[in-house]
């Protein structure tokens, strides 16, 4: 058994709990769906034996008899109700927890309460019977006489009577002789049947089960004849033939329910960090390319340019591919939540509907992996806080059950993933107060409401008046929006009072690799990611003056702030004639970034920065060049946000 | 004519039994369900079938009849895995055109012991 199938017998074990979870969850809103008990009713079955195979006895014998209980379900004689998922969720976390190894005595409760949901229905069936070893006799006996006839259609199922006969001779089989009563005239004779038996002798000393052994997987409609030489004790005789199929039996064969169409695409499962290994490869072959790029454009051989080039487009392709790979529907971790709403219906008084939409909507696996706590979070806020009481909703002419929504969906490189409910809204009054107590923000401060209610995303900021249970876990919203920050993505808040909230999260496709836009400032490259980029113009004369003060640029009718990035930058001498100005978006917001030069769009690598530098503002990574040099990586939404400060700054 | 067909949609139990089977020289082939198993035939008939009965798709005595229909399957041994005990499963798998059974859990050494007593080698 080696440690290899052992992994993987645990990975595959998670995710047979984890479809087994969302099979019931499912189960819970088409309870009528036979296909649905039925691959609970597979996965638990293949949780089940694997688990015996790899040792797993404990889980193995849980899941038989909760298996065996279940099956009055799947034969139909017990309805599936909201109090069997229930309970079919727990013994799943208990399957999980014998998994990890925990105590397997949770289990008898589970069991015991599975058994008087269900009785009225027949008693749980016994543990299966051994399979039959026949009875050992005495030894020390005269010899065996015996023979013996195969089933005639035993050579279509692979048989290899001379298998059986060398077996026989290892066990000192002799006069060996073959028996053709049996053979019928050519005419009659069906050249895939087996017509002849065999006689033999075999000495005193084999046991009938050695015997036996030889004929395993031959014993169906096997005839066999055995008599003990009078030598020793009276002769014992057994015509023994296989017996037909014994009376029903409780575990009959399902029919095999008219199964989905079939997939054709064959799956395969790999390690994620032979994904990451790949990724960082062809990262280091993005960079490579550029390089030979820029070589070849110097030497300016037509041939060389050619190849480079090309090679460049199969990188491009390659990078491509190696982040597809990595791509992962929400909908893996979506049926967490649902467990979780499950669970709150249950704590909080409340009855809460889960809606997702988009659940096919890809991200890279890391990104969707440290996005699940975050969510978790606001999911268990929304509930905790967001809605409201039943009898304080059917008061404000709600429905009385609230609704929690999640939603991803693609615009542009992002993917924007928002949770919303229709609860009671933020309170934008008490959220300024709060602030202010905990010195979040100055009392002469004016703030509109969309910074208000950012306030909430701010670290020691938390208006729950009462901790509760569920929501008071010491994760603040302020680690939501930190996570969120660390994959390059942006959160925002929306509250209608009385009406619900809802928290956008705009996430980048990727980490890895970016199409960044190359620019100059003051002799030094910077790398703009081309997804933030919405246009570029030229810097108005009037502006171009260094000192000039003024902040604000005016770009189709709207007013748009602009940071001159030697200023910010620190960079001295006189900027280049001509500047450019690069604007970027994040959110809804903008802003321009004054640069000398374009250079042009490049694929970047994204190298974190070292921690030592990790707390700089302005610079999201660092990327090596073609040339081999290195250039800073711009963080748009630092950028913008400073934009948005000095703004309101001027304005007040 | 020489391989091992493994079908079972517990990745981990395909890959115990196909271990066991190439580290004992035996060449294995992989399926994940009756249907995959009967396009793997298609392609290559194999020297044994080791089949799982519970599976999505097509079921172990469904592909173990299906197979029986195909030319050329004659002759070629399907063992079938069962987790429980029961009879009538087992004649259903013999009447498919089963050749024997095992009960998981078994261990390498059945394993093998099986393997090596339908292909004779």
């Amino acid at each position: 058994m080696s440690n290899d199938a052992d992994d993987l017998f645990l990975i595959e074990a998670r995710q047979l709990a984890e479809s087994l979870e969302a099979g019931l969850l499912d189960m819970k809103s088409r309870p009528e769906d036979r296909t649905l008990v039925d691959s609970v009713f597979r996965d638990l079955h293949t949780l089940k034996g694997s688990g015996a195979m790899f040792g797993h006895t404990a889980l193995a014998t849980f899941l038989h008899d909760f298996e065996t209980a279940f099956d009055a379900v799947r034969e139909g004689r017990f309805a599936v109700t909201a109090a069997l998922i229930d309970l079919g969720l727990r013994a799943c976390d208990h399957a999980v927890t014998l998994l990890e190894g925990g105590e397997a005595a949770p289990g008898q409760a589970l069991l015991a309460e599975l058994t008087a949901l269900i009785s009225g229905g027949d008693a749980p069936a016994a543990a299966p019977a051994e399979e039959g070893a026949a009875p050992e006799e005495g030894a020390g006996s005269g010899d065996w006489q015996m023979a013996f006839r195969l089933a005639a259609d035993c050579l279509v199922l692979g048989a290899r009577p001379q298998v059986l006969l060398d077996e026989l001779r290892a066990l000192g089989a002799t006069d060996l002789n073959p028996d053709f009563d049996a053979l019928p005239t050519l005419i009659d004779l069906e050249p895939d049947r087996l017509y002849i038996g065999w006689r033999l002798r075999l000495p005193g000393h084999v046991t009938e089960a050695e015997i036996r052994e030889v004929f395993l997987f031959n014993e169906e409609d096997l005839r066999l004849e055995l008599t003990r030489e009078p030598a020793g004790p009276p002769p014992e005789v057994e015509a023994a033939t296989a017996p037909p199929a014994a009376g029903p039996v409780a575990m009959a064969a399902a029919p095999t329910p008219p199964a989905a169409p079939p997939r054709e695409r064959t799956m395969m499962r790999v390690p994620a960090e032979r994904l990451d290994e790949m990724m960082n490869r062809v990262g280091e072959l993005v960079i490579a390319e550029a390089r030979l790029a820029e070589l070849v454009a110097r030497t300016g051989d037509a041939q060389l340019v050619a190849v480079a080039e090309e090679i460049q487009r199969l990188a491009t392709g390659m990078r491509e591919t190696t982040m597809s790979i990595r791509m992962t529907p929400i909908d893996s971790i979506t049926s967490r939540f649902r467990r979780l709403i499950h669970d709150l219906n249950g704590a909080l008084g409340k009855s809460i509907l889960f809606e997702v939409e988009g659940e096919e909507t890809e991200l890279d696996k890391t990104v969707i992996e440290l996005l699940a706590d975050p969510l978790m979070h606001l999911i268990r806020n929304s509930a905790d806080h967001g809605l409201e009481l039943p009898e304080v909703r059917r008061a404000a002419g709600k429905p009385e059950a609230g609704t929690i929504r999640l939603s991803a969906r693609y615009s542009g490189a992002e993917v924007v993933i928002t949770l919303a409910d229709d609860g009671r809204g933020l309170d934008v009054g008490r959220i300024r107060a709060r602030a202010e107590e905990r010195g979040l923000v100055a009392p002469e401060a004016e703030l509109d409401e969309q910074a208000t209610l950012a306030l909430i995303l701010q670290p020691g900021f938390s208006t729950a008046e009462t901790v509760t249970e569920l929501s008071g876990r010491g994760v603040g919203m302020d680690v939501v929006k930190r996570t969120v920050e660390q994959l390059r993505g942006t959160i925002e808040v929306e509250s209608v009072p009385g009406q619900g909230t809802r928290i956008h999260m705009r996430l980048p496709l990727t980490l890895a690799i970016i199409d960044g836009l190359l620019v100059e400032i003051a002799g030094e490259r910077y790398t703009i990611p081309l997804a933030a980029v919405e246009h570029i113009i030229e810097l108005p004369e009037e502006h171009a003056k260094r000192g000039d003060g003024s902040r604000f640029l005016n770009i189709r009718d709207q007013l748009v702030p602009f940071l001159r990035m030697r200023e910010l930058l620190g960079s001295e001498g006189p900027p280049a004639p001509f500047q450019k100005v690069v604007v970027a978006t994040a959110g809804e917001l903008r802003v321009g970034l004054t640069v000398d030069r374009i250079i042009g769009s490049s694929q970047t690598v994204i190298k974190q920065l070292s921690p030592l530098h990790s707390t700089l503002k302005t610079f999201s990574g660092a990327t090596v060049l073609g040339d081999g040099s290195v250039a800073l990586i711009l963080d748009v939404p630092q950028l913008v946000a400073f934009g948005q400060i000095r703004d309101s700054m001027e304005a007040a | 004519m020489s391989h091992v067909l493994v079908v079972d949609d517990s990745v981990s139990v395909r890959r115990l039994i196909t271990s066991t089977l190439r580290m004992a020289g035996y060449q294995t082939i992989e399926a994940g369900d009756g249907q995959a198993a009967l396009t793997a035939v298609r392609s290559a008939m194999p020297a044994a079938v080791i089949t799982d009965q519970n599976m999505p798709n097509l079921d172990g005595i469904g592909f173990i009849r299906a197979f029986r229909q195909m030319p050329g399957s004659a002759g070629v041994p399907v063992i079938f895995l069962s987790t429980e005990n029961a009879d009538t499963l087992k004649q259903k798998a013999r009447e498919a055109g089963a050749i024997g059974w095992m009960t998981k859990p078994f261990d390498d050494q059945k394993l093998l012991g099986v393997i090596r007593k339908v292909l004779g080698r």
